[in-house]
């Protein structure tokens, strides 16, 4: 499904400052199609995130949904910190979209299996999260947000957390759920190695307040595979990325060990 | 030897049972030590017996006093005291305390409230309560309900008000509506810290139902121990000092076993 951002600026205040953390930012994501929203530490690119996602309201401008009949379309969301519910089992947690929504118990239950298949976690249904690795934990983060089929998948940094090999492994494992149903996903990273190798279009925001320095497309193939990241199209993509935000990430590092 | 316990540990906190109870024949030690040490010196005569019976003389006193049936008709009273007073304090603590956590308004209303009543020592109440309810069993009630109320309620606040906001915006974001994020997630996430509560309201009864059949009573635990202190039967006052030790271990288990049955519930 199509997700049109128009014109959304986030102020937020604290006490009696206002900051400015979202400037007038407009992209759209194609339906099916998988965007990137990378950035600098700081320039707002989980806030316009939970806007999308209706988790906050934008102090102005709109968020809109191509071909929705009313009402606000299906999203779900994979965080950067899993947030798992740690008094449920793998299964209860994958089951949790469902149960919220009235599936009957049967129903969640079989659709909950099928996704832990999908997601390689076959046998540790009755775990607990606290009980699993970092990169397991992700698997039912996804795999819950899987569950309810959602017309826009949302992800918030959700490999940051991971250490580097599982990170890479877990790419893979998102290139291919994804590919596979040609899903509608707007991913938040300021990793532009991630967001290359995952995305079809990268929207790249300034620091704060967030605004859109530039759209670029992704000059690889699909579907996606590791020895794609050695192309020279690939090289000469993060490159021309990092050209363009090296003096911002610079920046925004003097200013937070300042 | 040493990596063995460190596994067993390992192991334990990955099933969540972190109360493992390691070194027991260290626990019954200091227990039988201290019993008898007491036993020793009350046995050497350095001090009157009316002052320090041993702990052998209580055991045959709460033997005799089982057997007569003095303890039960003392003990009974007490534990309905208790029980009916904890209850009514408790779900009525869990019950404001969920709503002034969830309501911005409720809270506005019940938070003075609580901020002024919860300083005054409880027992300074009965004497109030007593006027109002009479001297019989609704006084004492009261007074065990309103002790037990505020634990509740305030663990009961911060338990809710400790709710991960990332795990309310996750059930959020998957479709859940208020009332679901409250059941589905603020509510298990406070039962840890609302048991908590819990535990200290049952100390609490204890402690106001002793105090409150101390001032106004012909039956129960406090009467028993009052009664025996002013004939200065030392050894049936420290019999029943016993039985309130036992019952507030009896009234931990319970709340123990309480706990894991609800953390079973909620899945």
């Amino acid at each position: 499904m199509e997700v049109r951002v128009a014109q959304v600026c986030k102020t937020y205040t604290r006490g009696r400052d206002a900051v400015l953390a979202v400037d007038g930012v407009s992209f759209t994501v194609h339906a099916g199609e998988f965007v990137a929203l990378l950035g600098p530490s700081g320039c707002g690119k989980s806030t316009l995130l939970f806007i999308v996602g209706g988790l906050l309201l934008p102090s102005s401008g709109r968020v809109e949904f191509g071909g929705a009949l009313g009402g606000r379309p299906l999203t779900a969301m994979v965080f950067q910190d899993f947030a798992l519910f740690p008094w449920r089992t793998v299964l209860h947690n994958v089951a949790f979209g469902l149960e919220v929504r009235g599936v009957p118990p049967r129903d969640r239950v079989l659709r909950a299996r099928e996704l832990i298949r999908t997601v390689g976690l076959e046998g540790f249904e009755h775990r607990f999260p606290r009980e699993l690795s970092g990169g397991m934990r992700q698997r039912v983060g996804m795999a819950r947000a899987f569950a309810v089929d959602p017309a826009v998948l949302l992800m918030d940094e959700p490999l940051s957390a991971l250490d580097a090999q599982t990170r890479d492994l877990m790419q893979d494992e998102l290139l291919r759920l994804c590919e596979r149903q040609s899903r509608t996903v707007l991913y938040v990273t300021h990793n532009i190695h991630e967001a290359a190798y995952l995305a079809d279009r990268v929207v790249l925001l300034s620091r704060r307040p967030g605004r859109v320095r530039g759209v670029l497309d992704v000059p690889l193939p699909r579907p996606r595979d590791e020895a794609m990241q050695a192309s020279p199209a690939f090289v000469g993509f993060t490159r021309e990325i990092w050209a363009m935000i090296k003096d911002e990430a610079r920046a925004a590092m003097a200013e937070e060990s300042a | 030897m040493s990596t063995q316990v460190h596994e067993r540990v390992v192991y334990a906190e990955a099933q969540g049972e972190p109360d493992l109870r390691p070194h027991t024949h260290l626990r019954v030690t200091a227990v039988a030590v201290l019993l008898l040490a007491w036993e020793a010196i009350s046995r050497a005569g350095i001090f009157p017996r009316v002052f320090l019976p041993p702990p052998s003389a209580v055991a045959v006193e709460l033997w005799h006093l089982a057997a007569s049936g003095d303890l039960w008709r003392n003990v009974q009273p007490s534990l309905l005291r208790i029980l009916i007073g904890f209850a009514i304090g408790s779900a009525a603590g869990a019950v404001l305390g969920t709503l002034a956590a969830v309501s911005v308004r409720a809270e506005a209303v019940i938070d003075p409230l609580v901020a002024l009543a919860y300083p005054i020592p409880k027992i300074a109440l009965l004497p109030l309560i007593i006027l109002w309810l009479g001297i019989g069993e609704g006084s004492k009630i009261a007074v065990i309900a309103v002790g037990a109320f505020f634990p509740v309620f305030i663990s009961t606040v911060t338990g809710l008000r400790g709710a991960n906001p990332s795990l309310m915006r996750a059930a959020q974001s998957l479709g859940a509506r208020r009332w679901q994020i409250i059941q589905k997630v603020m509510i298990p996430s406070a039962l840890p810290v609302a048991f908590a509560g819990l535990r200290l309201a049952t100390g609490m009864s204890l402690l106001l139902v002793v105090s409150a059949e101390m001032i106004a009573a012909t039956r129960g635990i406090g009467y028993l121990i009052l009664y025996a202190g002013d004939l200065l039967q030392t050894t049936r006052l420290m019999a029943g000092i016993a039985v309130l030790s036992v019952l507030g271990l009896l009234s931990t288990w319970l709340l123990r076993w309480f706990e894991r049955m609800v953390v079973r519930g909620v899945e």
